[in-house]
């Protein structure tokens, strides 16, 4: 099993605990990840509204420059994921801008035929591995650990191409395999606060602080996300809600951290580290 | 206006007709260009176009063409020939010319309604008037076949639409067969407590049709049992029935019900799909008190003896009529029918769809069929309205247009829900005392005593939302809010975003065709729309017929509708079989297939092809035979014929390739 690997500027940077694990994660399930070369920034969501056709043009390149590989394309990060997804379905529907970005695109020397598959790790671990694959490499379960499941709005919506919009279960089964128990959590796919946190900070403040304080309330010992934006807001800022609210000190954990461990790799190796708030409690007796 | 011309030289003499249907065709068409231009035409003597061709005037200016213009073929350029085929072609006997010396062109269907360029559609409507013309030259004086209807009919669905067509047609004294699937009929009605506006008790009024339907002489009940295949033509079906084993011999059993009682379950242990899941039932068992045939069955998927082998068979032991059979098989029947009701009804939308509702995530959250059975008096819970840990609910949520109305989903409007979940806010306020809201887009109350009805819930005190619920959370954001289940709406007569707490939600889950209706539609040969409904022949005039002759349907699945609209269609559709049984019999279409017995080499090719057996060898002459009674004019002999000895009328190879010819001729 073998798959591009596009980590985006997220897992280069403040998601660095995500790269490492999903690398170690995937390693150790035998599934190879060959990252694309010179691959460029997405886009993310922010650059659609300033300039559509250029930043289609930008993740038109990272398709053309996958497609030359023949390979499913692996974008963990959700923006990516989000734009690449949203990108090729655009391009399907518009000739009009299909046309315009494969002319930028000729003139850089690439070409794009639309054939390209952008997955994510969780779809690939579902549907690709399986869980009983996954399940068989279990060596150290995470029984007695209990986590909230927290998806993000981005890997969902609006194309749902793995799993259910509003209540997806995917990495639920995923923690499950892995002997953790999940919390029932109404705010799977309920806003972070994303850029609101540094632009409008007293709404995304509450966001983020309704999904941990539920969290919390609901037994669970960490959130665990899929989403390098959601990780950072709601692991970044509990001293300005402690401020706000009240002290909530909650770890937010990448779902290939609580893999890693469970598939018995070392806490060192999955970027615990780089959590802000500690993590401990999930690492007792590791 | 007209153009005429004298009679050409071995071509036979046409008159053509151009109908403007109003302004139909006339807006986009040019029908005097069409006209004019079609005068020129080898062949044609007579060219008119006339306001309405298919009224009386119309249809007298072409017989009395015919005679003054000694007129030997006839072709009308009109609508769909599915509507007035046989209009001209009566319009042609009454002037003496034979029916089939005529070819309708479609210029309306196919060109005034689906083009907007006016130049480009009368082009085609001169191009489709061209080849008719080209092609009705070389058409044949036919007679239609008549064959006799077979008087007895078959009903396929044992709800109340099934019911209904069943005993009318068995009044009218004909021989009717119902099939149902499940061990008992009374369909969907007989899961209901009330109905509205009226509130009658349900069983009230249908259990005395089912029991009428068990004991009415010319009525043969098949429950358990469903249509495996169908053959034949309108007036002669022949149609096999499977009947699943029940494991109890129904002419035995009398429904003492001892067995239920004997049996080495103590206790009721497994779900009740009668009841929705709320209740449990034992492996032998019957749906109701009331079902009919008042039969038990056993459910082999849980019976101990079924399963394994090894049980001490109590319930065999408690039958003192012996009617217990471990060994039953299916059974496979074959009937003849000349008339086919199909009243197979409809499934209710899968609430887990919408998983913003939670519908098996949250316990509180019920379907309003589940309700329909807890406040039923002979429900799991003999009316109690309880939830599934044993609390009374305070508060009572109803969502409507769950599954309906809804662009993700479901586009259509369900019709039945918002008078239902009127109902069953009133029940549960009258068994629970609760608080009830309904949250609603429109309320849609158009029927006899429907809006009064809504006053009254209205004067009751039940709450009214104007607004689609986004989402059903157990999340509490204030303390009130503790252990319910809130509702967030944007509330669009106050203008505000409201969060409702309740104990229970209700969700008002619209109608859907059946899971096997594409199934059952194939099995039947007819058609449906896009959201899988059977498609009636016409939705405004034909509205219980079916494509094909002699298949009917009712009831909802032909779409969504309440039990008043269901039972009338229902006498409708038995009203439309009695006419082709006491005509007596039905004229076919003479377009069959038949072998030139001097060109075929008998290689049997053609035998094994058709899907009505209807060839067979006659081993003497070793020639192909077509039975023509038997024949549909599908064609497929003709076109696999490798020497070309088959023929079929009205498609004629010289009618074809003259008709090729014509509307590719400059």
């Amino acid at each position: 099993m073998k798959y591009l690997y596009f980590p985006g500027c997220s897992l280069k940077g403040t998601g660095k605990a995500y790269e490492e694990s999903l690398l170690a994660v995937f390693g150790a399930l035998g599934v190879e990840l060959q990252e694309l070369e010179d691959w460029n920034c997405c886009g993310a969501t922010a650059y659609m509204s300033v300039d559509e056709t250029k930043s289609y043009a930008l993740a038109g390149r990272i398709l053309a420059l996958a497609e030359r590989e023949r390979l499913d394309v692996v974008a963990p990060c959700s923006a990516c994921y989000l734009v690449l997804n949203k990108t090729q379905k655009s391009l399907q529907e518009h000739p009009e801008l299909h046309r315009k970005v494969t002319g930028a695109l000729q003139a850089a020397g690439l070409d794009y035929k639309g054939t390209v598959k952008v997955r994510h790790p969780l779809d690939v671990l579902m549907n690709d591995v399986g869980l009983d694959a996954i399940k068989q490499k279990i060596t150290s379960p995470m029984a007695g650990h209990k986590f909230a499941p927290y998806y993000g709005c981005q890997i969902v919506r609006p194309y749902a191409t793995f799993d259910d919009q509003h209540n997806p279960v995917t990495m639920d089964q995923i923690l499950q395999a892995s002997g953790a128990e999940c919390v029932e959590y109404p705010h799977k796919t309920r806003c972070c606060g994303g850029s609101l946190t540094g632009t409008v900070p007293e709404v995304g403040l509450r966001l983020a602080y309704i999904l941990i304080k539920e969290a919390k309330q609901r037994g669970a010992e960490a959130i665990v996300t899929v989403c390098p934006l959601c990780q950072f807001n709601l692991d970044g800022y509990q001293d300005a809600i402690a401020k706000k609210y009240e002290r909530v000190d909650l770890p937010i954990l990448y779902f290939t951290q609580i893999l890693g461990l469970a598939l018995g790799l070392p806490a060192a190796d999955l970027g615990f580290k780089r959590g802000i708030i500690s993590a401990e409690a999930v690492l007792a007796g590791r | 206006m007209a153009e005429q011309k004298e009679h050409q030289n071995g071509i036979p003499r046409i008159g053509f007709y151009i109908c403007h249907c109003g302004s139909n065709i006339a807006s986009i068409i040019d029908v005097e260009d069409v006209r004019k231009y079609v005068a020129t035409l080898p062949g044609v003597v007579v060219s008119r176009d006339y306001k309405y061709m298919c009224s009386d005037p119309g249809q007298e200016l072409i017989a009395q063409d015919i005679r003054e213009h000694k007129l030997e073929r006839l072709v009308v350029s009109a609508c769909s020939p599915n509507l007035h085929e046989e209009t001209f072609r009566n319009a042609a006997a009454k002037g003496g010319l034979n029916s089939f010396y005529f070819q309708m062109v479609n210029i309306r269907e196919h060109a005034s309604w689906v083009h907007e360029d006016k130049a480009a559609a009368t082009r085609k409507a001169k191009d489709l008037a061209r080849a008719a013309v080209y092609r009705v030259r070389f058409h044949q004086a036919l007679e239609k076949r008549k064959v006799p209807v077979d008087p007895n009919v078959l009903v396929v669905g044992g709800g109340i639409a099934g019911i209904h067509a069943a005993l009318t047609l068995a009044n009218a004294g004909k021989k009717v067969t119902l099939v149902e699937r499940e061990a008992t009929i009374g369909g969907h009605m007989a899961l209901f407590d009330k109905t509205f506006p009226t509130m009658d008790c349900a069983a009230c009024i249908l259990t005395p049709k089912m029991s009428a339907v068990k004991s009415h002489p010319n009525i043969t009940l098949w429950t358990y049992s469903e249509v495996e295949k169908v053959e034949g033509y309108v007036g002669n079906y022949k149609v096999s029935v499977k009947r699943k084993p029940r494991y109890v011999n129904e002419d035995l059993c009398v429904g003492c019900m001892a067995c239920i009682d004997a049996c080495v379950f103590k206790e009721p242990k497994f779900p009740d799909k009668f009841n929705q899941g709320l209740g449990k039932r034992k492996p032998v068992y019957i749906d109701f008190p009331q079902a009919t045939p008042k039969v038990v069955l056993i459910d082999p998927a849980t019976c101990i003896q079924m399963k394994t082998g090894k049980c001490k068979k109590s319930c065999a032991d408690a039958c003192d009529r012996k009617a217990f059979d471990f060994n039953q098989q299916p059974e496979l029947k074959e009937i003849q029918v000349g008339t086919i009701v199909l009243a197979t009804g409809f499934k209710t939308y899968d609430a887990k769809r919408d998983a913003l509702y939670g519908y098996g995530r949250y316990p509180g959250v019920f379907t309003a069929l589940e309700i329909e059975r807890l406040v039923n008096a002979s429900g799991p819970t003999l009316g109690d309205v309880v939830l599934r840990d044993g609390r009374h609910p305070k508060a009572v949520g109803i969502i409507h247009c769950v599954g309906s109305r809804d662009e993700k989903t479901n586009k259509w409007c369900s019709r039945v829900c918002c008078m239902y979940s009127l109902k069953l806010a009133h029940l549960i306020k009258e068994h629970s005392g609760a608080e009830v809201y309904n949250f609603y887009i429109d309320m849609r109350t158009p029927g006899k005593g429907y809006e009064e009805f809504y006053d009254k819930l209205l004067a009751e005190g039940v709450h009214f939302i104007r607004g689609r619920v986004a989402e059903v959370t157990d999340w509490a954001m204030t303390p009130e809010e503790q252990g319910k289940l809130v509702l967030r709406v944007e509330d669009t007569l106050a203008g505000f975003v409201r969060r409702i707490p309740v104990d229970m939600v209700v969700l008002a889950t619209g109608m859907e065709a059946q899971a096997d209706a594409g199934e059952v539609r194939h099995k039947f040969n007819i058609g449906c729309g896009s959201e899988g409904f059977f498609q009636e022949r016409h939705p405004k005039l034909a509205p219980v017929n079916t494509f094909t002759d002699g298949i009917f349907i009712a009831g909802a699945c032909q779409g969504p509708r309440d039990i008043p609209d269901t039972v009338a269609q229902a006498g409708a559709a038995a009203a439309e079989a009695l006419v082709l049984i006491d005509a007596g019999h039905v004229e076919l279409e003479p377009n069959t297939a038949h072998v030139v017995e001097e060109e075929c080499c008998g290689c049997k090719s053609c035998v094994p092809l058709c899907p009505y057996s209807a060839i067979t060898l006659d081993e003497a002459k070793k020639k192909a035979v077509i039975n023509e009674v038997l024949c549909k004019g599908c064609g497929t002999c003709v076109a696999a014929c490798p020497s070309g000895s088959i023929r079929q009328n009205l498609f004629e190879d010289d009618e074809i390739f003259s008709e090729i010819e014509g509307v590719l001729a400059q």
